[in-house]
């Protein structure tokens, strides 16, 4: 700060703080609380909101538990739709960032250690064009594509590997479409924290390991890996986030068996018009995930830093 | 345990380029052997393809008399010391140098074990569970020697292991390098552009240039009997003459310079017609006012003296205005000439060696 002021004098600082102070409380502070103050009260007609009846309460958090039981394993365990939904959408979105690192490890060592820099420019920008067509057409493009009767479905059929037509959305409860559909859209923003990752490693210490005497895999598992996982923790925030909130790939590919839990929100917020119910589940789920993401990052033990990294 | 190493006729080409040119040289098991050339010449290629991270194009690479094509770097009995060390950041000391009983499967005690044990090896005390980045450069250095010995290695292949320290470091290095090697008895590779310390601890000495090996001698013979131009001017400091051979019989013979005719000594394979130059040592450079019956005699122009303590360094120019050294030692009755005077050189004919001009001769000039 007063290095701010010997630097800039008095008026442009006073101005760039001004600024920011503006950015923070109204672009990111206020629309969040406002939205934030807005899920504890409850859905009222609009004659009643500031009455008698439109006090603070956590009812809005706590339909996710309200009706039906559900049995498991002799416990009896309060479970409805929304709360299925909503561990259904955090595993599915781990499944996804799973999938995403699965494929993308290989790839970035490759990519990072293997390919000559001539082979890699050609190869980042076969990877990178996809993303130029906008998300919609790319979960539309996989609709089509996995389509009962489909291109898939007819292009198998007429190999001869299947017989049948399959309705690939249907698998995994209903999720293989949003599955395939999530993995799709968000792999490169694993691929390339881990490409990152992987460049910074000094090659001679691969080739000090296998001289050492480890097999590839003992390489991978005690040199490689430890290195790259501020990398693989970067990927996998970004893509987890990314999938928990994504609504356009769920809303196109799921099956009429599933949905995601943004798409309970919306419904709320737009069909039954419950913008208050919205906003407590909306809430309900940023909370869970950060609560989710720093526990993983405890135990795989990596800071806030290694990521910013 | 130790091996020998054999490289039979061994190139290696990256695209077009050949960065080894049959070489062919045989390790004896226990022996210091170096490779001594200036940066580029291939030499970190050459350990390369004898860890295994390369194939030769061709030729072949035995070790303990066993042809080593197909192995693999973790399947070979070697132990690397990179440049940069490569040690493991993330890992601790101790952990680093148990790293290659680690992954031949060895329990946590006997790794902990074996780790300290090549800690003391090494004079390295109480630092087993720092990290590289605690310590000091002479002491990873000393790390960097215990991972490689904790495999056992029949042949441990050094890169340019000391290039990173500073120089007083560098002198306790070799010496205490030299004393492990003693000890352990383990053949030892050792790769170099620094030709002290190639002559200060090696058994052998091989010479190389543009991929090629130039002599591979001992020490002494390195510096004393060059083979050619290239290794004479390599390795130490040399006076360079120009000229022709104007009579040759047996190994001696008249060369005719520009600032007079000289009685020389032949190099190997120097005749008549070769393409040669006369070399000097500056320590084989005595300094008379009056020219001495049977040595060679040049006038000069002394140009500046420079005094190192145990000797002193002059410089000089003769007629042709050809830059010219002369190292004398420190003797207070008998001090160095005064810069500006002029005075004559003398040396013998057995110190002015006539050395065939490899190509390498010409290369060694522009770098
Ligand atoms: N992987 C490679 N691909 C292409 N050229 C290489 C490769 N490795 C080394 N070279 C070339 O081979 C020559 C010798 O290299 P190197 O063995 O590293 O020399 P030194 O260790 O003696 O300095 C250099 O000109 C270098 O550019
Ligand atoms: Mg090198």
């Amino acid at each position: 700060m007063n290095e701010l002021l010997r630097r800039y004098g008095k008026p442009l600082t006073g101005l760039a703080v001004f600024l920011t102070a503006f950015w923070l409380l109204f672009l990111v502070i206020l629309p969040y609380f406002d939205m934030f103050a807005s899920s504890f009260r409850p859905y009222l007609p609009a004659v009643d909101v500031g009455g008698p009846k439109d006090v603070y309460s956590l009812n809005n958090y706590l339909t996710i538990f309200e009706n039906a039981d559900w049995h498991f394993f002799g416990f009896t365990f309060p479970m409805t739709i929304h709360l299925w939904v909503f561990i259904l959408t955090i595993l599915f979105s781990c499944l996804t960032t799973i999938v995403s690192l699965l494929m993308c490890y290989p790839l970035a060592y490759f990519m990072a250690k293997v390919i000559s820099p001539k082979g890699l420019a050609t190869f980042l920008l076969l990877l990178v064009v996809p993303l130029w067509v906008s998300e919609l057409l790319r979960a539309f493009a996989w609709f089509i594509v996995l389509a009962f009767k489909g291109p898939l479905s007819l292009t198998l059929q007429n190999l001869g590997v299947i017989a049948e037509p399959i309705r690939w959305t249907w698998g995994l409860w209903g999720y293989s479409g949003v599955l395939i559909g999530l993995t799709y859209a968000y792999i490169l923003f694993m691929l390339f924290p881990l490409y990152n990752a992987m460049t910074s490693l000094d090659t001679n210490q691969i080739e000090a390991a296998e001289d050492l005497g480890a097999k590839w895999w003992q390489t991978h598992w005690r040199v490689i890996i430890p290195h790259s996982k501020p990398g693989i923790a970067s990927g996998s925030v970004t893509v987890f986030m990314l999938a928990v909130g994504s609504i356009l790939v769920p809303t196109l590919l799921n099956s009429p068996s599933s949905s995601w839990f943004t798409e309970v929100i919306y419904n709320r917020m737009f069909d039954q018009n419950d913008w208050n119910g919205g906003a407590a589940y909306a809430f309900l789920l940023l909370l869970v995930c950060i609560f989710f993401v720093t526990g993983m990052m405890r135990y795989f033990r990596v800071g806030l830093a290694d990521i910013a990294k | 345990m130790t091996a020998s190493v054999e490289l039979r006729g061994v190139s290696m080409d990256f695209d077009k380029y050949r960065a080894v040119d049959n070489v062919s040289v045989k390790i004896e098991p226990g022996e210091f052997f170096s490779f001594l050339g200036p940066s580029g010449c291939g030499k970190t290629t050459i350990l390369r393809m004898v860890s295994g991270f390369i194939e030769p194009t061709q030729g072949q690479v035995l070790i303990g008399g066993q042809d080593m094509r197909g192995i693999g770097p973790n399947k070979r009995p070697t132990a690397m010391i990179f440049q940069n060390l490569a040690l493991f950041p993330l890992m601790t000391v101790w952990e680093n140098i148990a790293f290659g009983l680690e992954v031949r499967g060895a329990d946590k005690a006997a790794r902990r074990a074996k780790a300290e044990q090549l800690l003391d090896l090494v004079e390295l005390q109480g630092v087993a569970e720092r990290l590289p980045a605690q310590l000091s450069g002479g002491q990873r250095q000393r790390v960097a020697i215990a991972r490689a010995l904790a495999v056992e290695p029949k042949l441990m292949l050094l890169d340019e292991p000391l290039s990173a320290l500073d120089l007083k470091l560098r002198q306790h290095m070799r010496a205490e390098l030299r004393a492990i090697q003693k000890r352990t008895n383990v053949t030892f590779i050792y790769i170099t552009h620094d030709q002290g310390e190639a002559l200060a601890m090696s058994d052998r000495v091989a010479v190389m240039s543009r991929g090629q090996i130039q002599q591979v001698d001992v020490p002494q013979k390195i510096y004393n009997t060059p083979t050619n131009g290239f290794v004479a001017s390599f390795v130490g400091e040399n006076n360079k003459f120009s000229g022709t051979l104007t009579s040759v019989s047996k190994a001696e013979g008249k060369f005719k310079t520009d600032v007079g005719s000289f009685s020389v000594t032949l190099g190997e394979g120097v005749s008549r017609e070769s393409k040669c130059r006369l070399y000097v040592r500056p320590e084989h450079v005595e300094f008379t006012l009056k020219p001495k019956t049977g040595f060679n005699s040049v006038p000069i122009t002394v140009e500046d003296v420079s005094f190192e303590g145990n000797f002193a360094v002059v410089h000089m120019r003769d007629k042709a205005a050809r830059r010219l050294l002369a190292e004398v030692r420190n003797d207070p009755a008998r001090p160095p000439p005064a810069v500006g005077s002029a005075t004559n050189i003398v040396f013998a004919p057995d110190k002015a060696l006539v050395l065939l001009d490899s190509e390498a001769t010409a290369y060694a000039e522009k770098e």
